[in-house]
C-alpha cells in the first residue's frame, strides 16, 4: 500500500482512492472493537466473579446483615458468624507490608536504574523477578522455621524495650503474629514494586534528566524532582499490584499470623485474615450457612479492595501534575 | 561553598547511600531465600526427580514428573487465555480507551488483582467444574489464567504509555494509520516492558496453590489431554509440606527449587529469543 | 517496519505452543492405547491420606488399567466433593450428619477403613518424659482455665516431674480438620463445659491459642515455642519421633497411644456397631483402651451408573478389607477389628 502524503482533499476524489481511503479507516475501527472486546472480558470475568459471589453468599447476608461487619464472633458450631477480626487483620498486614515494601522496593529500583553496575544490575533485577515465583507455601515454611523464631527471640524483644510504651510493641512474643505475617508480605510484594518501578525508572527519557543536571540538580535532586515524579503513575501502578498481592495472600500469611481471630493492638498478638480464613476452613466447612459466611468474607474482601482503589485514585487525581508520561 | 550547597551535597550522598542500603539488603534477603531454597532442595535433584512418578507412600525415592509437566501444561492454558486478553485490553487502554471506558477497564482490573486466589479457584469451580462434573486442566488453567489478567493489562498499559510521543508522531507523519502505527511501532517499542509483565504475572502464578485445589485437583499418575485432573508442582509442594515424612519435605523443597528453575528457564528464554527486538529501541 | 527480531521471536513463541500441543496429544496417544485404563477420583480426610495412597499404589500393582487418584482435601470438602458429584468417592474423619446425607441424591455408604488417634504433644524446655494428662487437665489447658504448667491439675498426676511454672502456648488447628473433630468430640465428652462453651466440629471458636496449618504447621509451631501444648495424629507423632503424652481413660488408666490400646478402643464399639457403621469411639469404657481415636471411613455411593468403575470399587473395597489390612500398620495405623471388617465385606454388594 503506498503511503499517502496528502490527507486532505480539497477536489472531490476520485472513486478508487476514496475507497482505500475508507479501507484504512475500517483498519482503525477494527482494532478499536478487537481491543474493546478483549476489554470487555475483563469485565465480563469480574463481573461474573461478582454475581457469583452474590447469589453464594446469600444465606450469610440474609441471617446476619449488616451486623456481619461488627460482629467479632466467629463460632462455626453455634452458627455465628462475624467479620471484623478478619478485616482487621487484612488491613493491618496489609499496611505493614506496604510500609516496609515501598521504601525498600522503590529504593531498591532507584538504585539498579540510576547506577546500572553494567550487567550486575540487570542481572539483579532478574533475580528480584525471580523471587515472584517462589510458592507462597514456600515463604510459608521459611517463616515458621526461619522468621518466627527470629523475630520472636531476637527482634521483638528488641522492640518491646525500646518502643514497648507504645501499644504496638506490647505483649507476649510468640514470633507468629502481624508483624510476621506483615514482614513475609512485605518480602513477597517488593519483587513486584521494584521490576515495575525500575523498567519505568529506565524509561524516562534521557533528556528529562540531562536537563536537571545542566540546570545543577545533583544526582539525587534529579532523581526526587524530575525522574520519580515523571515515572509517577507507573509506580503508584506498581504499589497498587503490590497492595493487591498483600491483601489477598493466602498461604503464607496463614502460616505465619497464628489464626487466632481476635483483634488486638499489639503487632506481636496472633490474629487472622480473610484469605487465610477462606483458606482454612474452605475445604472443610460443612453446612450452607458456614459455607456462605465464608463467601460473604470474600465478598467483603472485594469490597475493601474497591474502596481502597477508589481511595487510591482520588489520591492520584488531587496530585495530578503536567509533564510526566502522557497517554 | 554556602551551607545550602553543603546540605544538598550531604543530602545527595545520604540519600544515594539509603537507596544502595535498601537494594543490597533486598537483595540479600533474596540470596538468602535463593541459597536456602538451593540447600535444602538440592539434596534431591536427581534424574528421577524429573523423570518418576510419586513413589508409594512409605518408600523413598521417586519423582514428580508428572507434577512437572502438569505445571507446564497448566502454564500453557493460563498463557493462551490470560496474554491475549490482558495485551489487547492493555492496548485498548492505551491507545483507544474513551475516559470513561478506561477507567472502569482500570478499575476493574485492579479489583481483580486484589481477589484471594482461593476466592477465583472456587469462582472457576463454581463456573467450570460443577457444569461439568469433573476436574480438568482446562478448569485449572482458566483460574490462573484469570489471575495473570489484571497484571498484564496493568503493565502492557503502563509501557505503552511510556513509548515517547515523537516515535508515534514520526510513524504517523509518515502516513501509517492508527492500527498500523500501534501494531508495529508502538507495541514493539514497548515490548520488553510487556514481556516483563507477562513474565511477572506467570512467574506470580506459577507459584499459586489455592486456585488448582479445587480445579485442577491433582493426580497420581499421567494426565493426558487437557479435560482429566492433573498434577502441579504447587499443589504437590502443599501436599508434601503438610505431611508427616520428612522424605515428603525434602521432596517438597526440591519441587519448591525446580518450579523456581521453571520459570527461570522461561524468563532467560523469553528474553534472548526477543532480545533483538528489544534492544532496537533502547 | 517489522524488525527481525519480532519476526524471530513469534516465530519460536509459535514453535514452542506448537511443540507443547504436540507433548500433551502424544501422552493422551501413548497412555490410552493400552487397555482402558479406568480413573477413579476420590477426594477427602488428610489424616488417611498416606494409607489410601498407599492402598492405592498397591492395587495399582495388581490391576494395572485401574488408577484410583486420592487427594487429600480436607473431610468436609471430600464429603462436598461426592455431594456434587465431581468425585467418585470421598474420605472423611467424621461420619456424614443426617443433614447432609439427606443432600445426595443417592445413598452414601460408609466404609471404616482404619483407626486412628490423636495425641497430645507438648515442648516444656527440660522436660523429656511423658506426661500424664487427665481428661480435667486436658479440658481445662484448652479452655484457657489452666494456664500455668505447675498447675496442680497437671502436676497432681506427674509427681516425679518438675514442671515450670511458665504459661502455657495452647496450639491448634487452623484448617478445619477431621484431627479437630476428634479431639473436641472427645473433649465434649469428657467436659460439659466444653460441650456448652465451644463443641464439637471440623473448625471451632477456639477459646485459647494459636493455630497451625495442618499438622506440619501445629508441631513445627510447638518446636519453635517452648511451653506450648497441640495435638496431632498418631502416625504423624510416630514418623516425626515427636514426644507425646498418655491420657487417662474412662476406667482411670493412663494410657499411651499405640497400635495396642487404639484398636482396644474399637474393640467394645464393634459389638455394638450400628448398620451403617457411623460411630464415635471417644472416650470408649475398656482398661486397655486409648480414650481419643476414631474410625476413619470411605464414602462411597450406593449407586454407581458406570460400569467398570463399580466393578473396580468393589473389587478395591473387598481387597481393602481383606490384604489391604496388612499396609496399616506398617505406616501407624491400627487395623480394623475383624468382626468389624467382615460386616463391611457384606455390606460391598450393597453397591449397584
Amino acid at each position: 500500500m503506498p503511503a499517502r502524503a496528502n490527507v486532505v482533499e480539497l477536489v472531490p476524489s476520485p472513486r478508487p482512492l476514496r475507497i482505500l481511503w475508507n479501507r484504512l479507516r475500517r483498519g482503525d475501527e477494527i482494532a478499536h472493537v478487537v481491543t474493546l472486546v478483549f476489554a470487555s472480558v475483563v469485565l465480563g470475568i469480574t463481573a461474573l466473579l461478582v454475581y457469583q459471589l452474590w447469589i453464594q453468599s446469600a444465606l450469610s447476608r440474609q441471617k446476619f446483615g449488616w451486623a456481619f461487619f461488627a460482629s467479632r464472633v466467629w463460632d462455626p458450631v453455634a452458627g455465628q458468624f462475624g467479620a471484623l477480626p478478619f478485616l482487621y487483620g487484612t488491613l493491618l498486614t496489609s499496611a505493614i507490608a506496604l510500609l516496609l515494601a515501598v521504601p525498600m522496593g522503590l529504593g531498591t529500583a532507584i538504585f539498579l536504574s540510576e547506577f546500572p553496575l553494567a550487567r550486575l544490575s540487570a542481572a539483579f533485577a532478574f533475580l528480584v523477578d525471580l523471587l515472584a515465583a517462589v510458592p507462597s507455601v514456600i515463604y510459608g515454611l521459611l517463616g515458621i522455621f526461619v522468621l518466627a523464631p527470629w523475630l520472636r527471640v531476637s527482634v521483638e524483644p528488641a522492640l518491646r524495650s525500646c518502643l514497648g510504651f507504645l501499644p504496638l510493641f506490647r505483649g507476649p512474643a510468640f514470633g507468629v503474629g502481624f508483624l510476621a505475617a506483615g514482614l513475609i508480605l512485605a518480602i513477597m510484594v517488593v519483587p513486584f514494586i521494584v521490576s515495575v518501578s525500575r523498567e519505568v525508572l529506565i524509561s524516562v527519557p534521557r533528556e528529562q534528566r540531562e536537563a536537571a543536571l545542566a540546570l545543577g540538580a545533583t544526582r539525587w535532586e534529579m532523581i526526587s524532582k524530575v525522574v520519580v515524579p515523571f515515572a509517577k503513575t507507573g509506580i503508584i501502578g506498581s504499589i497498587f499490584l503490590a497492595l493487591a498481592r498483600a491483601l489477598g495472600e493466602t498461604m503464607a500469611v496463614t502460616m505465619v499470623i497464628g489464626n487466632d481471630p481476635k483483634i488486638s493492638a499489639s503487632l506481636f498478638a496472633p490474629g487472622y485474615s480473610i484469605a487465610a480464613v477462606i483458606a482454612n476452613e474452605f475445604t472443610e466447612a460443612t453446612g450452607n450457612l458456614y459455607l456462605s459466611a465464608l463467601i460473604e468474607l470474600g465478598l467483603v474482601l472485594f469490597l475493601v479492595t474497591f474502596a481502597l482503589n477508589g481511595l487510591a485514585r482520588l489520591l492520584v487525581l488531587a496530585t495530578a501534575q503536567r509533564g510526566g508520561i502522557q497517554g | 561553598m554556602n551551607l545550602r550547597g553543603r546540605w544538598r551535597k550531604f543530602l545527595n550522598a545520604f540519600m544515594l547511600g539509603l537507596t544502595a542500603l535498601f537494594a543490597v539488603a533486598t537483595v540479600s534477603v533474596l540470596f538468602f531465600i535463593l541459597g536456602y531454597l538451593v540447600y535444602h532442595g538440592g539434596k534431591n535433584v536427581n534424574l528421577d526427580f524429573f523423570t518418576r512418578l510419586p513413589a508409594p507412600v512409605g518408600e523413598a525415592g521417586g519423582g514428580m514428573a508428572n507434577a512437572i509437566v502438569g505445571t507446564a501444561k497448566l502454564l500453557f492454558v493460563a498463557l493462551v487465555i490470560g496474554a491475549p486478553v490482558g495485551i489487547f485490553s492493555g492496548v485498548y487502554l492505551s491507545e483507544f480507551g474513551g475516559k470513561v471506558s478506561s477507567f472502569a477497564v482500570r478499575y476493574t482490573a485492579d479489583l481483580l488483582n486484589g481477589v484471594p486466589s482461593i476466592v477465583i479457584g472456587i469462582f472457576a469451580y463454581a463456573v467450570i467444574v460443577l457444569r461439568a462434573r469433573h476436574f480438568s486442566t482446562l478448569a485449572g488453567g482458566f483460574a490462573l489464567g484469570v489471575m495473570m489478567i489484571p497484571i498484564i493489562v496493568r503493565s502492557t498499559e503502563e509501557f505503552l504509555k511510556a513509548v515517547p510521543r515523537p516515535l508515534r508522531e514520526g510513524a504517523m507523519a509518515l502516513g501509517a494509520s492508527k492500527w498500523r502505527t500501534v501494531l508495529t511501532v508502538v507495541v514493539p517499542a514497548a515490548g520488553s516492558g510487556i514481556i516483563t509483565g507477562v513474565m511477572l504475572a506467570l512467574a506470580r502464578i506459577a507459584g499459586e496453590t489455592a486456585p488448582l485445589l479445587f480445579t485442577a485437583f491433582s493426580n497420581r499418575y499421567w494426565s493426558p489431554g487437557f479435560n482429566q485432573p492433573i498434577a502441579s508442582l504447587p499443589v504437590m509442594i502443599y501436599t508434601y509440606a503438610i505431611g508427616p515424612y520428612r522424605d515428603w519435605h525434602e521432596q517438597a523443597w526440591t519441587a519448591g527449587l525446580v518450579l523456581l528453575g521453571l520459570v527461570f528457564v522461561l524468563n532467560v528464554a523469553t528474553r534472548l529469543v526477543f532480545a533483538r527486538k528489544m534492544a532496537a529501541f533502547r | 517496519m517489522r524488525s527481525k527480531g519480532f519476526t524471530r521471536g513469534s516465530a519460536a513463541l509459535c514453535i514452542l505452543l506448537v511443540g507443547m500441543c504436540l507433548v500433551s496429544c502424544s501422552h493422551n496417544a501413548a497412555t490410552t492405547s493400552g487397555s482402558q485404563t479406568v480413573l477413579i477420583n476420590g477426594a477427602g480426610s488428610t489424616f488417611g491420606y498416606p494409607i489410601y495412597s498407599r492402598w492405592a499404589d498397591d492395587f495399582h500393582k495388581l490391576h494395572p488399567n485401574v488408577e484410583i487418584n486420592y487427594q487429600s482435601v480436607g473431610s468436609g470438602a471430600g464429603i462436598r466433593q461426592l455431594l456434587a458429584g465431581t468425585v467418585d468417592f470421598g474420605a472423611s474423619d467424621a461420619p456424614m450428619t443426617d443433614a447432609e446425607l439427606a443432600q445426595s441424591k443417592s445413598p452414601v455408604l460408609h466404609f471404616p477403613t482404619v483407626l486412628g488417634a490423636v495425641v497430645p504433644t507438648y515442648n516444656i524446655p527440660g522436660i523429656t518424659a511423658e506426661l500424664k494428662f487427665t481428661p480435667q487437665a486436658l479440658a481445662g489447658i484448652f479452655l484457657g482455665k489452666i494456664t500455668k504448667w505447675n498447675d496442680p491439675a497437671i502436676a497432681r498426676t506427674n509427681s516425679g516431674l518438675k514442671l515450670p511454672s511458665a504459661t502455657i502456648v495452647v496450639i491448634h488447628r487452623s484448617d478445619g480438620s477431621g484431627t479437630s473433630f476428634i479431639w473436641t468430640d472427645y473433649l465434649s465428652k469428657v467436659s460439659p463445659d466444653w460441650k456448652n462453651k465451644v463443641g464439637s466440629g471440623t473448625s471451632v471458636n477456639w477459646p485459647v491459642g494459636l493455630g497451625g496449618k495442618g499438622s506440619e504447621g501445629v508441631t513445627g509451631l510447638i518446636q519453635q515455642t517452648p511451653n506450648s501444648i497441640g495435638y496431632v495424629e498418631l502416625t504423624y507423632a510416630i514418623q516425626n519421633h515427636i514426644l507425646f503424652g498418655a491420657v487417662q481413660n474412662s476406667s482411670g488408666e493412663f494410657v499411651k497411644a499405640s497400635l495396642e490400646s487404639v484398636p482396644a478402643a474399637a474393640a467394645s464399639a464393634a459389638h455394638s456397631m450400628p448398620k451403617d457403621f457411623r460411630v464415635s469411639i471417644t472416650n470408649p469404657s475398656g482398661k486397655d483402651a486409648y480414650p481419643i481415636a476414631s474410625f476413619t471411613w470411605l464414602l462411597v455411593p450406593a449407586m454407581i451408573p458406570d460400569a467398570a468403575k463399580r466393578d473396580d470399587i468393589k473389587t478395591f473395597l473387598h481387597w481393602m478389607l481383606t490384604e489391604g489390612q496388612n499396609d496399616a500398620e506398617s505406616l501407624a495405623y491400627a487395623k480394623l477389628p475383624s468382626n468389624v471388617s467382615a460386616k463391611e465385606d457384606a455390606t460391598i454388594s450393597e453397591i449397584h
